[in-house]
């Protein structure tokens, strides 16, 4: 992609929308798109009270492009024979209203999406696993995907050797809860409980999830596997599976990952110099709360690093802040610092 | 059983064994009934042992001990490095490749290929996208199960064959962190290939000492070894293509011959089934994933109905 032009670009800050209230609060924030799902399966935040229905998608896309915000539209899990009717008709949905683009991971749904709606504008989700450009070129010479959401497993340099051949600009996870797994290529979640993100759009779903307090403290099962236990007073974690304490070799430890988030606040100078057109905020299942915390912070760092690239230097109160909307209250910078891996 | 006979495929070995082992192993795999085998890397592009002339020299032997082989390409590419080795990779015009990313697929547009486990087909409509791109023959991803892979089935195009992962332990997951090195306090980038001392991976277990997982560098597995020794009925009837076998590090020629020997009736599928109990690595079996049911549970199929 074109990196050429002085670098001065402003990189689009893209917010989660997990129902109209957080809607209008990330687009009154400072966002420059948010992005949402229908309520069903077709999309990888199927959490119960969660997403929109038709009449409300209307609603929101009305509210955000009148105060000059886009709207994407996720699809992005992988349908079965059995569910199709149902990804297609979110398609369908999809082109009727005025989404301004289609994040799409399945090769099934973006053939769909590509042959039947040629204008419809497609994103490649982070689900569809495209770390390398060759991948990213399968799917923009087959479906003519214009904007690609990198996994976060990518090393900063390896982020920068992606945008410099990449024939489509990047979208990069800015904050929020980590996958330490390459998206769209981890079952660990349907191993234990049957549903994945890619089956079912979720992982680790709260129906399987266990809060049990003993003698000994609290324990955090996943359809009855213990993922870990907490000592009295010791503040307890969602059991996501990939975050529990395990043994290994007669060590117990956070074995693959610690709870805790991405925070790539401040990389902003190397990201606006790589050329990524967009940082992506995780969290559609979080409260308005967040989103209004979360946007407010990524709004000011976005504009303080366009203006000054040079001397850009996160604030300390927005570290704290977003250390305190933080899972776990820690927050990492993955696999973009290759010490971490 | 009906009248055809699925073939027997090995897939390619997960784990970082020494260069030795690998040769002797390949060498006791060209004399099994194995008939396709599929050979190389996957997991890790640090695992160097053997470059591209020793499994050029692997291919050569078990072709003419009458093997098909196809060469497996990496899962999770990301360095510049390692897409330039899959390019050199996907240039071959001796082998078949094994896609399991596509990345590969794209670089072998225009040639026949296989997708491997990873590469995400869920249903008829990715299948024949692909197809339209040279896809030869299809491995179900672990996840599926029987009801999908029967839809499937139906609407597949004729020419296209399909693989089942029948016996291992499953690939679940890959990242850019190696859980290995970390379980030894390095960091990925000096990792001193401390899998080596794993031939079956590091058991990963609860905090109630149920194994759970297995830690295979950037791989997780499940500790549980997935077998359909007992849905080969199901899988014929279905007229599955291939049935593919993830070597373990010990047994594997006694496990080909056990599936060989049931495909062909010389032994009943519950002697099959303890005697590949006695085989597996810790952990026990699953196949709850082909009855829709969770991955790491075992079912039992009664007149057209699973228990788990």
């Amino acid at each position: 992609m074109n990196t050429s032009e002085n670098n001065k670009h402003k990189i689009e800050l893209v917010c989660p929308a997990g129902n109209l209230p957080a809607l209008k609060i990330a687009v009154d924030n400072g966002a420059d798109a948010v992005y949402m799902g229908f309520k069903n399966d077709t999309n990888a935040r199927h959490f119960a009270g969660l997403n929109f229905n038709e009449s409300r998608s209307v609603q929101g896309i009305e509210y955000a492009h009148q105060r000059g915000c886009k709207v994407f539209l996720a699809i992005n899990t992988y349908p079965q024979a059995a569910g199709w009717h149902r990804w297609q008709q979110a398609v369908d949905l999809a082109a009727k209203l005025n989404f301004d683009a289609l994040i799409a991971a399945d090769i099934g749904v973006l053939d769909y999406a590509a042959s039947q709606y040629p204008d419809l504008r497609l994103h490649l989700s982070v689900q569809g696993s495209a770390t390398n450009t060759e991948s990213i070129r399968f799917f923009y010479e087959n479906f003519g995907i214009q904007r690609v959401v990198l996994p976060r497993v990518l090393s900063l340099k390896q982020v920068s050797q992606v945008a410099e051949n990449s024939p489509v600009p990047l979208e990069v996870f800015g904050f929020g809860s980590l996958c330490v797994m390459v998206e769209g290529r981890c079952l660990l979640s349907s191993y234990a409980t049957g549903q994945s993100p890619n089956t079912f759009g979720a992982c680790s779903p709260a129906s399987a999830v266990q809060w049990q307090d003993t003698n000994d403290g609290l324990q955090t099962r996943l359809n009855h596997i213990l993922i870990d236990k907490y000592k009295p007073n010791e503040p307890a974690a969602y059991p996501t599976l990939c975050k529990g304490r395990f043994e290994v070799s007669g060590n117990t430890y956070y074995a693959i990952e610690e709870p805790t988030s991405l925070n790539t606040i401040a990389l902003l100078p190397e990201l606006q110099a790589m050329g990524i057109a967009a940082i992506k905020i995780e969290g559609r299942q979080r409260s308005p709360a967040y989103v209004r915390q979360v946007a407010q912070v990524w709004r000011a760092a976005l504009d303080n690093c366009y203006k000054n690239l040079k001397e850009y230097v996160p604030d300390r109160q927005w570290l704290e802040t977003l250390h305190s909307v933080s899972e776990g209250r820690s927050t990492t910078l993955g696999a973009y610092h290759r010490p971490w891996q | 059983m009906s009248t055809y006979i699925p073939k027997l495929s090995l897939g390619p070995v997960q784990y970082y064994w020494d260069r030795q082992s690998m040769f002797n192993f390949y060498e006791k795999i060209a004399q099994s009934k194995i008939d396709i085998v599929y050979l190389g890397e996957t997991v890790c592009s640090k695992r160097k042992l053997l470059r591209r002339d020793d499994w050029f020299k692997i291919a050569h032997q078990l072709q003419n001990a009458g093997k098909e082989v196809v060469l497996s390409s990496m899962t999770l590419i990301e360095a510049n490095s390692e897409l330039a080795a899959l390019k050199t990779l996907c240039s071959n015009l001796e082998f078949m490749v094994e896609a399991n990313d596509l990345s590969a697929v794209q670089l072998l547009k225009g040639k026949p290929f296989v997708t491997g486990p990873a590469v995400n087909i869920y249903n008829p409509q990715s299948l024949r996208m692909l197809y339209r791109l040279g896809l030869k023959r299809w491995v179900l991803p672990v996840e599926l199960s029987k009801d999908t892979l029967s839809d499937m089935q139906n609407k597949k195009p004729v020419n296209v064959e399909t693989e089942v992962m029948v016996y291992g332990r499953l690939p679940l997951a890959y990242s850019a962190r190696c859980f290995t090195a970390r379980s030894h306090n390095l960091p990925k980038d000096d990792c001193q290939f401390r899998c080596l001392d794993d031939p079956d991976g590091l058991l990963l277990s609860t905090q109630e000492s149920e194994k759970f997982l297995v830690l295979n560098g950037i791989q997780t597995q499940s500790a549980k070894t997935s077998n359909f020794i007992s849905e080969l009925d199901q899988l014929i009837e279905l007229k599955v293509d291939v049935l593919r076998i993830s070597p373990p590090s010990k047994h594997t020629d006694k496990i080909i011959d056990i599936f060989h020997q049931t495909l062909n009736q010389l032994c009943t599928t519950t002697q099959a089934y303890n005697s590949l109990q006695a085989l597996m690595p810790a952990g026990g079996s699953c196949n709850g994933y082909w009855y829709g049911e969770n991955g790491m549970d075992y079912c039992e199929f009664n007149q057209e109905k699973s228990v788990c």
